[in-house]
C-alpha cells in the first residue's frame, strides 16, 4: 500500500489525515447519512483528534466559531448533506461578517445522484456563495487533499473567513494515494508603500486631536503592545468597535472603550472631538458611525486594513493604506514624532467625568433594583483575566460590551455583524473547548431560546460554561426600539413564556441559582465560577431596563441619547 | 456612467455565478456580462458592462478582485480599448420591406445569413451604438425576434490583461 512516503486511502480518511496535517485536534459537528465514512474515519482516528457531538449542527458551526474567536486557530465543523448543510449556513453567515476563520466540511449525495433532488440532496456550495470567502464542490478524490489544504490557506489568509468544502459520499469512499505536508501559511499580504506611511506619518504629526480607532481586524492580530506604544507616543486615546472590544484591557488609561450606536459616553465624543482618526482593521459600520454624512466631519481619516474594498467603502477616507495591517501599523509608530497633546488629554478627562456622571445619575435613580450595571459590577469583581465572556444578541450583549473589564486580547466570543441570537451558548462551549478557561456566557431569555438545547452537550462534555441568563420577560432590544420608535406598542417582544428555567436546568442536569437580588446574584455566581462544569444562573432585570447611550437610528452623536428620563 | 470591466477568471466551475452573484448582492446591475475560453483553456475572459459612478466601480473592482478564482480584474477606458458586439435579428420578409433591410445591411455592413419566404435573419457586428442604431432602422420594418452578444472588448496595442502566470 505504501510507496514514496505516500499511502493509498479512502477520500474519508483522507479528510481525517488532512485535518490533522494541518494542526486540527478539535471539531464539531454531528453525524449523518452522507457523511457515515467520514464519521467512521473520526471513530479510527479519536485519539489524535477530538470531536465534539453538539445537539444541533448550527450549535456546532457557533462552536467552531468560538472555538477560533478565542486561539486564532481555524474552527473545523462537519455536518451530513440537505438539512445538516443548511443548519450551519447562520453559523457560516456569522463567521463571515465577523471574519472568523472557519473550515466547514459537509457531505454529499454520491456524484451520480447530484441534480436529482435526492434525498437529503441540497446544492450547499450554491447556498453558501454569498457567505463563505470560498467553497468547494469536490469531484475527484485525487483533488481532496489540496482541496482541504487550499481551504485552510484562504480561511486564514488577509481578512479570515469561513469556507466550505462538499464532499460527496463517492468521493469519500473512492481511494487514492495520500502524502501528509506541512501546516499551510497565509498568503502574503502587500506591504504598503513608504509614500504613504510618510503620509500617514506626517498626518498623525500635525494633529492635535487623535483617535485611535480599532476594530476586529486589529483585535486579535497580537498588535495590542504596538497600539498602546502609539498611544503614549502622540498622547493619543484608543476606541473600538464592538468587534475590537477585549483586544487591551479595559484597565489601560488610554482605552476609552466601544463608539457608536451603543458606546460609552467618552469614547463616542472623542470620536466626534477627534480632528483625526486612525482606523485599524475596522470597517465603520453603519451601528459605528450612525449617519455617514454627519460622522466625523471635523476628522481626517486614516484607514488601515488588509481588505482593499474596505478602504472608503461606508465613510470617504483622506489616507487608506492596503496590506499587512501589523506591519503597516509599527512602521508608522516607529516614525511618528513623540508629542504631548495636552488639551486633548484635559478635554478626555473632561469628557470621562461626564460619563461617570451619567453612570451615577442612572445608578442613583434605580436605588436598590437590579441594575445590569450591579450585575456586571459584580461580574468584573469575580472574574479574572483569563475568563471568556460570550454573549448573545440584544441588550445584554451592548451591557456587555459597555460593563466588562476584559483582561486581555481574544477572551470575547459574540457575533457582532450578523448579531445573531441564538450564538451564545455554542460559541461558549467551544471557547471552552479551545481553551478550558471558565467561559461566563451573558445571555437574555430571548436568545437563550433560541438554542438553548445545546445545554445538553455542555452537561455532556461538562463544559466550564457560567450561564447567566438576564431575565425581563421581554425582547428587551426590539422593546427599547418600540418605546422609542413605535408608541409603545409592544408587537411580539411580550414572550409571557411559563419557562422555568432552574427545571430547565434540572432537565438537562446542570446546577443552577435562581437571583432575584444583587446579594444573591453575587453568591450564586460565586458559587457557579468555583464549580466544576456548566451552572445556571436565572437573574431577572426589569424589563423597561434601557441600553444607554443610544443614537437613534440613521442620526448622529448631536442625537446622542444619554438618560432615560428625557426619553 | 458605462463602464467596462474584464475579469480573468479560472475556468472552473461555478465561477461565472461566483462574479454574476458578487454584482447582485452588492447591488450593482449588470447591462451585458459576456464569457468565453481564452487561448489557455485554464482561464475564462468574463466582459461586463455595467452602470455607475466612480465610487462604485472601484467598490466593484475591488470586491471582484477578492474572489478566490478570479486572476485579474481591470476597467476598459472607452479610448483605449475596442469593443464590440454582434446582433442576430430576424424580421419579416415582406415585398414592401425587402428592399429597405436589404439596403440597410448593406450599409451597416450586415449579412443576410437566413432567408425564407417570411423571414429574413441579419447578422450585424459593431459598437453597442451601431447594433443600436441597426435596431432602430429594423423595428419598423417587423423585427419577429433578436438576439444580442453582449460586448466583448480588448485593450488597443500589445497591453495585455494577464501575462498567464497564476497569482
Amino acid at each position: 500500500m505504501q510507496n514514496n512516503g505516500k499511502t493509498a486511502m479512502t477520500g474519508a480518511r483522507i479528510v481525517i489525515e488532512t485535518l490533522i496535517e494541518q494542526g486540527v485536534t478539535d471539531v464539531f459537528g454531528y453525524p449523518g447519512g452522507q457523511v457515515l465514512n467520514i464519521y467512521d474515519e473520526l471513530y479510527l482516528a479519536s485519539g489524535r483528534i477530538n470531536h465534539v457531538l453538539t445537539a444541533h449542527e448550527q450549535g456546532a458551526s457557533h462552536a467552531a466559531d468560538g472555538y477560533s474567536r478565542v486561539t486564532g486557530k481555524v474552527g473545523v465543523v462537519i455536518a451530513t448533506s440537505g438539512p445538516g448543510a443548511t443548519n450551519l449556513v447562520t453559523g457560516i453567515a456569522t463567521a463571515m461578517l465577523d471574519s472568523i476563520p472557519m473550515v466547514a466540511i459537509t457531505g454529499n449525495v454520491p456524484t451520480n445522484l447530484i441534480g436529482r433532488d435526492s434525498f437529503q440532496e441540497i446544492n450547499i456550495t450554491g447556498v453558501t456563495i454569498p457567505i463563505t470567502k470560498h467553497n468547494y464542490f469536490v469531484a475527484d478524490v485525487n483533488e481532496l487533499a489540496d482541496t482541504i489544504r487550499e481551504a485552510f490557506r484562504i480561511a486564514k489568509s488577509g481578512r479570515p473567513g469561513p469556507v466550505l468544502i462538499d464532499i460527496p459520499k463517492d468521493v469519500q469512499t473512492a481511494v487514492c494515494d495520500f502524502e501528509p505536508q506541512g501546516v499551510v501559511e497565509p498568503y502574503p499580504q502587500p506591504i504598503a508603500p513608504d509614500e504613504e506611511i510618510d503620509r500617514a506619518v506626517e498626518m498623525i504629526n500635525a494633529c492635535e486631536r487623535p483617535y485611535i480607532y480599532i476594530g476586529g481586524g486589529a483585535a486579535g492580530a497580537g498588535m495590542t503592545r504596538d497600539i498602546m506604544a502609539l498611544a503614549e507616543k502622540i498622547d493619543g486615546y484608543i476606541g473600538c468597535t464592538f468587534m475590537g472590544l477585549s483586544a487591551l484591557s479595559n484597565s489601560y488609561d488610554r482605552f476609552l472603550g466601544m463608539q457608536g450606536m451603543h458606546g460609552r459616553y467618552a469614547s463616542s465624543m472623542a470620536n466626534k472631538d477627534a480632528d483625526l482618526i486612525i482606523g485599524l482593521g475596522v470597517r465603520f459600520s453603519d451601528r459605528a458611525t450612525g449617519n455617514t454624512a454627519k460622522y466625523a466631519r471635523g476628522a481626517k481619516i486614516i484607514q488601515i486594513d488588509t481588505d482593499l474594498a474596505e478602504i472608503g467603502k461606508n465613510v470617504p477616507v483622506d489616507i487608506g493604506i492596503i496590506g499587512d495591517i501589523v506591519s503597516t501599523f509599527s512602521r508608522i509608530l516607529a516614525r511618528v514624532k513623540r508629542r504631548e497633546r495636552p488639551e486633548w488629554g484635559a478635554h478626555i478627562a473632561a469628557l470621562k467625568a461626564e460619563e461617570a456622571r451619567i453612570d451615577c445619575e442612572a445608578e442613583k435613580q434605580a436605588g436598590g433594583a437590579m441594575t445590569p450595571k450591579k450585575i456586571f459590577d459584580v461580574i468584573n469583581e469575580i472574574k479574572d483575566d483569563d475568563t471568556i465572556i460570550a454573549t448573545d444578541v440584544g441588550q445584554h450583549q451592548m451591557w456587555t460590551a459597555q460593563y466588562v473589564n476584559f483582561g486581555r486580547t481574544r477572551r470575547f466570543a459574540s457575533s457582532g455583524g450578523l448579531g445573531t441570537m441564538g450564538y451564545g451558548l455554542g460559541a461558549a462551549i467551544g471557547a471552552a473547548v479551545a481553551t478550558g478557561d471558565r467561559t461566563v456566557l451573558i445571555t437574555g431569555d430571548g436568545s437563550f431560546g433560541m438554542n438553548l438545547n445545546e445545554l445538553a452537550t455542555a452537561v455532556t462534555y461538562n463544559s466550564p460554561v457560567v450561564i447567566v441568563i438576564f431575565n425581563n420577560g421581554v425582547l428587551g432590544m426590539v422593546r427599547q426600539w418600540q418605546t422609542l420608535f413605535f408608541g409603545q406598542r409592544y408587537s411580539n417582544t411580550v414572550l409571557g413564556r411559563k419557562t422555568d428555567f432552574i427545571k430547565l436546568a434540572d432537565a438537562f442536569g446542570l446546577p443552577r441559582r435562581r437571583a432575584e437580588n444583587i446579594d444573591e446574584f453575587r453568591a450564586a455566581f460565586s458559587e457557579a465560577m468555583r464549580h466544576d462544569g456548566p451552572f445556571l444562573i436565572d437573574t431577572y432585570i426589569d424589563m423597561d431596563e434601557f441600553v444607554l447611550p443610544m443614537l437613534p437610528p440613521g442620526g448622529s452623536i448631536e442625537d446622542m441619547i444619554t438618560t432615560k428620563a428625557k426619553v | 456612467m458605462r463602464n467596462v470591466i474584464a475579469v480573468y477568471v479560472e475556468n472552473k466551475y461555478g465561477v461565472l455565478t461566483r462574479v454574476a452573484g458578487l454584482f447582485m448582492r452588492r447591488g450593482f446591475n449588470i447591462d451585458s456580462l459576456t464569457v468565453g475560453e481564452t487561448d489557455d483553456p485554464a482561464y475564462s475572459r468574463i466582459t461586463i458592462t455595467m452602470q455607475g459612478d466612480e465610487y462604485e466601480r472601484h467598490q466593484v473592482i475591488n470586491q471582484v478582485k477578492k474572489l478566490h478564482n478570479v486572476k485579474k480584474v481591470k476597467l476598459l477606458e472607452a479610448e483605449s480599448s475596442v469593443e464590440r458586439e454582434l446582433l442576430l435579428v430576424k424580421v419579416k420578409n415582406t415585398p414592401d420591406t425587402r428592399g429597405e433591410i436589404m439596403a440597410a445591411a448593406e450599409i451597416f455592413r450586415a449579412k443576410i445569413i437566413n432567408y425564407t419566404v417570411d423571414s429574413l435573419c441579419v447578422e450585424v457586428t459593431g459598437e453597442p451604438s451601431k447594433i443600436k442604431a441597426f435596431i432602430e432602422v429594423m423595428k419598423p420594418l417587423g423585427i419577429i425576434e433578436m438576439c444580442r452578444t453582449g460586448v466583448v472588448a480588448l485593450e488597443r496595442g500589445a497591453t495585455i490583461l494577464e501575462n498567464k502566470s497564476p497569482k
